[in-house]
């Protein structure tokens, strides 16, 4: 059976044909307003390109930054309920405390704090008080509110109390959808809150989009089940991204990685992928994008989402040079203007693209305008950009070793065979990059919690974590055979008494069927 | 440098910058005692910072903070009057009103809860600390090594629990007795410490640290808004000196007795081409050496900052290729003297043949020459 992958960018829509680990082909088409159409329109010319019959089609992956963008541009958020179990503790800082005032206008605002939540030992702070929780489904009925967020104290290390609350809470609210901060979040409890609420305001627009999905595939004739990417590149079923949206949030950047790793065989690497404007450079580890160590933002608000540690710069294939200035080197670019701007398109403007090709890097249009500015000058330049190049690679590279430097995105033909002493691979089809990235998605299962070793060993707690991280791939459709540990990592608690430690434990398989 | 007579709500991020730095690497994450400060300004409370000159001898001043493991005060934040409930039980077993609160240590997160703290009391912070920087424990402050003994102290839970510490036989008692009390109430309390005289905080505390954070945190936010290099602008703030821009190309860590105890390897970029450096950390950094010889280290400060923006960099998210720059600021004379130095100097973190010398400042420079 063949994938199909699809990348919905915010310019184009692409789509790759793969048969097992052989890229057949790939198709690029414009992104439309209303989404479905752009994918219609690369389903249907892949299809037809490599002509393949639809029920040769097993599974098609789509990687998409709708969501994200929903949540930057403030747009299709639903009024979202806040729900925190904690009193007496963390009564301080309420629900959304941190947040720019536009975006917490445009969910509502509307936060209850009730009893209830747990120590880090799993003791309660206090018990869960059934009419408090009654007085507030009657609160949240009364604005007409229908999605909200519940978020407990230490519920990733014990979730029972969310669970509850969400039982009593529906029992009078029945048409209300509910998201639980452990099943999206880790320890951390405000950007773990803060996660579950713009996932709560974003179901709406996922039960739709996933609907869009879905009839785009019919459309084109499909009938095998859709995945989505989240954020580590890893699959979830798109009845599964229908309740849990937030996690597609930067898959687009994991997905360009995991593409230049594939289509080049290097599962240790850095990739550079130059656009028009900037530059984004990360870290690639046994396939995988490194992740960030820190939190990170996604429209102004705090979240800790496990985020590929993505560092970007200013320079891009239209990045204007100002050989005269101090600091010639953009930041300011003619982006997609570059075709009727640039010199060798004719234009006045010099741009980064002029001076790879005034020194012969490149052959694109016409030559004569940027060579003729000399090659003193233009080496000059080029010794600046290759210099934030070798930075961007130095400020991301994980180890002494001599790994290779993946180059793609359009803007790549300013980079030379050489970043430093690192080698520089450019794969074909680097424009595709991204689909191809969705189109190889596994499955995983994660667990992240704290562990008392009071009556276990390390050992035994590593393998209880392993376990439940295997079931919970299982249960989203990996093959249990070719399940394997990931990322394993244990911190023993600072200034805690000697025996607890934190377990964060992935697991990855491969799709089955 | 102007004096914060008061603290507003555009302040606190200057402050959570500069207390970062003066952190170097330790002391804890100020991000969610900076968000506390500002819902007590939102709820119209005042932060007011008296200098140490204006206390009154007789002034009974208090050291707070928070007390527990820093993963879990992330995830159980405190209710929120935890200190202030602490404060009124001391005033209740003393007799006595508390005049003004003190942070024990202004690098990191214990910067923040004095000031919250002493706009609920509605009483003044004291422009001053205990350390002028970041230590990994409670008796490692000017006012332990300078003979005060903290008992009576109090500590305060969120669920209505208060701990009277009536008398400990030594600090290291408090500190051990108050460890496993906390671990009992959740890993998250607020602690109050016996009160001091403002005859003894004058003489003893490190003046005007929490002006310093501000302004040091002002210096490089002006410099990153103007383009200019909030390196240098550290440097000139602090009367430091810069030890070396370089490249991490090692990185060993691990726990040991509950610190984060490791080294870093660094290869030096720039003016430093050519140099080797290595830095040896206990939740906070402490021993620089340049090729293999030690140059700095503690009680004065190492500071590593991120080379392009001038933050600060904490040891939990150093990693290999990082480039930075790393600064070395005096400490004060506070901390040292011979006193001072067998609690906070180099053999009382382990290195007994290392022997400090002072990093002098540039009028001891001038006066030098």
């Amino acid at each position: 059976m063949y994938r199909i992958g699809i990348d919905v960018g915010g310019t184009n829509t692409d789509a790759v044909i793969m048969d097992g680990e052989k890229l057949i082909l790939g198709v690029k088409s414009p992104t439309t307003q209303d989404v479905t159409s752009g994918i219609v329109a690369s389903l249907t010319q892949v299809l037809a390109d490599s002509e393949i019959a639809t029920d040769q089609i097993g599974a098609v992956m789509i990687g998409t930054t709708h969501f994200t963008n929903a949540v930057v541009e403030r747009r299709r958020l639903s009024k979202t309920a806040a729900v925190r179990l904690c009193l007496p503790a963390a009564e301080c800082l309420p629900p959304m405390v941190d947040w720019p005032d536009d975006i917490r206008e445009t969910v509502g605002g509307h936060y209850w704090m009730a009893k209830g939540g747990n120590e880090f030992d799993g003791r309660e702070i206090s018990a869960l008080d059934e009419d408090e929780l009654k007085g507030i489904a009657e609160a949240i009925g009364k604005q007409s509110i229908d999605t909200i967020a519940i978020c407990s104290v230490f519920s990733p290390v014990n979730d029972e109390m969310e669970r509850k609350a969400r039982d009593i809470l529906a029992a009078r609210l029945p048409d209300a959808n509910f998201t639980l901060s452990s099943e999206i979040g880790r320890l951390g409890i405000l950007e773990r809150e803060n996660a579950a609420i713009m996932n709560a305001s974003l179901r709406a627009l996922s039960a739709e989009t996933v609907e869009a999905f879905g009839k785009a595939l019919e459309s084109a004739g499909l009938s095998c089940p859709c995945f989505i990417t989240q954020n580590d590149g890893t699959l979830m079923s798109a009845e599964f991204v229908r309740a849990y949206p937030v996690l597609t949030f930067a898959s687009g950047p994991t997905n360009s990685m995991r593409g230049a790793s594939f289509l080049t065989g290097e599962e240790n690497a850095v990739v550079v992928d130059v656009g028009g404007t900037s530059t984004d450079v990360g870290s690639i580890i046994k396939g995988f994008p490194r992740q960030a160590s820190t939190s990170v933002d996604i429209g102004g608000v705090r979240t800790n989402f496990r985020m590929p540690d993505v560092f970007s710069f200013a320079l891009g294939g239209g990045t204007i040079i100002k050989p005269e200035e101090d600091q010639p080197i953009g930041p300011q670019s003619v982006g997609y203007r570059i075709h009727t701007e640039g010199l060798v398109f004719g234009g006045k403007t010099l741009t980064a693209t002029d001076v790879a090709v005034g020194l012969g890097m490149a052959d694109i249009g016409d030559r004569e305008p940027a060579g003729s500015l000399g090659k003193t000058l233009l080496s000059k330049m080029y010794a600046i950009m290759d210099e934030m190049i070798v930075n961007g690679v130095e400020r991301v590279r994980v180890s002494p070793d001599k790994i290779p430097v993946l180059a793609v995105g359009g803007g790549s033909i300013l980079m030379q065979d050489q970043v430093g002493e690192l080698p520089v691979i450019k794969p074909e089809n680097f424009a595709v990059a991204n689909a191809v990235g969705a189109a190889i998605g596994q499955i995983s299962g994660e667990v992240d919690r704290i562990f008392s070793l009071d009556k276990t060993s390390r050992d035994e707690a590593l393998e209880t974590a392993r376990e439940e991280a295997t079931q919970k791939a299982i249960a989203a459709g990996a093959k249990p055979d070719s399940i394997e540990v990931l990322d394993q990592e244990d911190v023993p608690l600072a200034y805690l008494p000697g025996n607890a430690t934190r377990i964060h434990l992935k697991v990855v398989g491969d799709l089955d069927g | 440098m102007a004096s914060l007579t008061q603290v507003l709500d555009a302040d606190l991020d200057a402050i959570e910058v500069g207390s970062g730095i003066l952190g170097t690497g330790g002391g804890g994450n100020p991000y969610i005692g900076k968000l506390r400060c500002r819902e007590e300004l939102r709820k119209g409370r005042r932060i007011d910072v008296i200098p140490l000159a204006e206390l009154d001898d007789d002034a009974l001043v208090v050291s707070l903070g928070g007390i527990g493991a820093p993963v879990v005060g992330v995830e159980k934040i405190e209710q929120g009057e935890e200190c202030l409930r602490a404060l009124r039980a001391l005033e209740q077993e003393l007799g006595h009103k508390i005049d003004a609160t003190i942070s024990s240590e202004i690098g990191g997160a214990n910067s923040m809860e004095p000031m919250l703290t002493a706009a609920q009391a509605g009483i003044p912070v004291v422009d001053g600390d205990g350390m002028g920087r970041a230590f990994p424990e409670m008796q490692m402050c000017t006012w332990s090594i300078y003979g005060h003994q903290s008992f009576p102290s109090a500590m305060a839970d969120e669920k209505g629990n208060i701990v009277i510490f009536r008398q400990t036989a030594s600090e290291v008692w408090l500190e051990r007795l108050a460890r496993s009390c906390v671990v009992t109430m959740g890993a998250a309390a607020g602690i109050a410490l016996a009160p001091m005289r403002g005859s003894f905080i004058k003489q003893f505390a490190i003046p005007d640290t929490l002006t310093q954070a501000w302004s040091l945190g002002k210096a490089v936010f002006e410099a990153q808004a103007e383009n200019r290099d909030p390196i240098a602008a550290i440097l000139e703030h602090e009367d430091g000196r810069l030890l070396m821009t370089a490249k991490i190309v090692d990185l060993k860590r691990h726990l040991k007795g509950g610190f984060a105890v490791g080294e870093v390897k660094l290869e030096g970029f720039g003016n430093f081409a050519g140099e080797t450096g290595l830095i040896d950390l206990q939740n906070e950094f402490l021993v620089f050496r340049r090729n293999g010889e030690m140059e700095i280290c503690v009680p004065d400060l190492i500071v590593v900052l991120d080379s392009d923006t001038g933050l600060p960099i904490t040891t939990e998210v150093l990693r290999y290729g990082q480039r930075v720059a790393i600064l070395a600021l005096p400490c004060h004379d506070l901390l040292r003297s011979e006193q001072a130095l067998e609690v906070i100097g180099p053999a009382a973190f382990g290195y007994p043949d290392l022997t400090y010398s002072p990093l002098p400042r540039t009028s001891e420079r001038e006066a030098a020459q």
